[in-house]
């Protein structure tokens, strides 16, 4: 099982083991980490579940499509590692990976 | 508040499964129960017309958080109860299997249940309507290629229910009782969009036309229509929206007007009581009006702020109400209430391409957004919506035009 830290806008950080195959969205809503609202429920509609791949992880994660773009050019501060990270599956390659949390998601 | 402070809440929807988890963030000590009615914990309801009907997600996959989740919070969870009546002098639940439980502070979400026809024949084997996982499991077993499904009703279940339908290979057919389909919640323009849409699918859409009859020796075979036309089917569901369940509520007593009233904290006019989701009525700042509604977002946003009401966190409702639809390739994202609209702008080629917005106007200010295969215009529609400024009506039709460059910093 991948594991995975979420590090808040504040600097608290929580590490988590998600299952392989599970988004980094379901692994925040399982573990109850604040920061990730999620309301579509991972359908890659509302972008209320934004967070930034910590910089030595960002080339080892597929990259965004589309629609995940489109949204993420509307999030509040976007940045060049934003996603949607109800659309970034957790592998074992992924195991250790960091992942920011924005200040809001709205 | 005291430890041994009881809070049941009623109905394992999307509202209690973002219920539970914030009042244990919030500091409630007290017990916490789960009363169902369901037999499975709380799961997406937006696949079941969709992913899950079309086989590409399990009931697994739609849980909205893993078992695991309840127990770390310590919630008690009883699925497969109705609970019967609300004494509110004693406070208590009590549930048709005699049981009588405590509650300090009890919530609501019972949310809605399919409104039900009566035509004969609505009885027979292969029948449905389409609310919870039991009825899509049902559905489910009579689902196969080239099997001919009618759905009763065009709105946004019936058209996601044909578009998972005609990916499972099937022949489907939408009857629709009023002039168009999604009459009651879009414009013309955008009705016209998805009946093209569903007859270059492959779906049949037949507007104007009244059900009468569902026949069938055992298992159903047709439907007949008022204009005497008649579809072979070997699945009939039945979309024709829902009813809010408020009957407990009233029977206790509590305020109800089309849903049960809650104030901007959540709470109905019991202040022990509190109510989330698709069953309330709630005053809506953004729109000056009481409104119920159908949408996972009400039900996530007002079941944060019962939790925080309950652990004496007081933060006022106040969202602009968004909801979505996916059918095909097509992403409906729909932002505010169009209702009272007096005109449609439209960006894109609504009448050719599959990606176009139309914004809902009244007096110059943006009202509403639909937009398919859109999130920008869906994103800065929100933020266009919430500022309330007047706009131009030729910018927003012009697509080289980011809707981003209207906002007002």
């Amino acid at each position: 099982m991948p594991r995975v830290t979420y590090i808040q806008a504040d600097g608290q950080s929580q590490e988590v083991n998600l299952e392989a195959g599970s988004s980094l969205m379901q692994g925040a809503v399982d573990n109850m980490i604040d920061g990730i609202v999620a309301e579509c429920g991972g359908s890659c509609s509302c972008a209320t579940c934004h967070c930034y791949i910590d910089a030595d992880w960002i080339d080892r994660v597929e990259p965004a499509e589309e629609m995940e773009t489109d949204l993420l050019d509307c999030v509040s501060e976007p940045k060049d590692n934003s996603r949607l990270s109800c659309q970034v599956k957790v592998s074992d390659d992924l195991d250790g990976l960091v992942v920011h949390l924005p200040t809001t998601q709205f | 508040m005291a430890a041994k402070s009881r809070c049941i809440i009623l109905g394992a929807s999307h509202a209690a499964a973002q219920l539970a988890p914030t009042l244990r963030q919030q500091g409630w000590t007290g017990s916490i129960s789960m009363i169902s009615n369901e037999y499975a914990l709380p799961y997406h309801r937006p696949p079941l017309s969709k992913d899950y009907l079309a086989g590409t997600k399990t009931a697994e996959q739609i849980l909205i958080r893993p078992a695991a989740v309840y127990s770390k919070c310590n919630v008690g969870i009883t699925m497969g109860v109705t609970a019967a009546a609300i004494d509110r002098s004693n406070k208590q639940l009590l549930l048709d299997d005699g049981m009588a439980l405590d509650y300090d502070k009890l919530v609501l979400t019972t949310g809605a249940r399919v409104r039900k026809i009566d035509i004969p024949g609505v009885d027979l084997n292969g029948v449905f309507y389409l609310r919870d996982l039991n009825d899509a499991q049902q559905i489910k077993m009579f689902t196969g290629a080239n099997k001919r499904a009618v759905i009763i009703g065009g709105g946004y279940i019936g058209l996601e229910t044909a578009s998972a339908l005609r990916k499972l290979g099937m022949q489907v057919t939408v009857l629709e009782a009023m002039p168009r389909i999604l009459q009651r919640v879009t414009a013309p323009e955008v009705a016209a969009f998805y009946s093209r849409i569903h007859a270059e699918e492959g779906v049949e859409i037949v507007a104007d036309v009244q059900a009468v009859s569902i026949s069938g020796a055992k298992q159903v075979e047709s439907v007949q229509c008022h204009d005497g036309t008649e579809y072979e089917a070997d699945i009939v569901i039945i979309g024709v929206g829902v009813i809010p369940n408020t009957e407990l509520a009233e029977q206790a007593g509590l305020k109800i007007d089309n849903g049960i009233v809650v104030d901007e904290y959540a709470r109905t006019s019991d202040e022990d009581i509190l109510a989330a989701g698709d069953c309330t009525s709630h005053y809506n700042p953004i729109y000056q009006r009481h409104l119920r509604l159908e949408s996972v977002q009400n039900a996530l946003d007002q079941a944060s702020v019962a939790a925080n009401t309950i652990c004496g966190n007081l933060k006022p409702y106040s969202a602009l109400p968004w909801f979505w639809s996916d059918q095909y390739d097509l992403k409906l994202q729909i932002a505010g209430l169009s209702q009272g609209y007096t005109d449609v702008v439209v960006r894109g080629d609504i009448d050719g391409s599959r990606s176009f917005a139309a914004f809902y106007m009244r007096e110059g200010k943006l009202l509403a957004v639909d937009a398919v295969n859109r999130p920008q215009e869906f994103m800065f529609g929100k933020k266009l919506i919430m500022q309330g400024n007047q706009l131009d009506t030729a910018q927003l039709a012009d697509d080289s035009l980011s809707l981003k460059t209207l906002l007002t910093s």
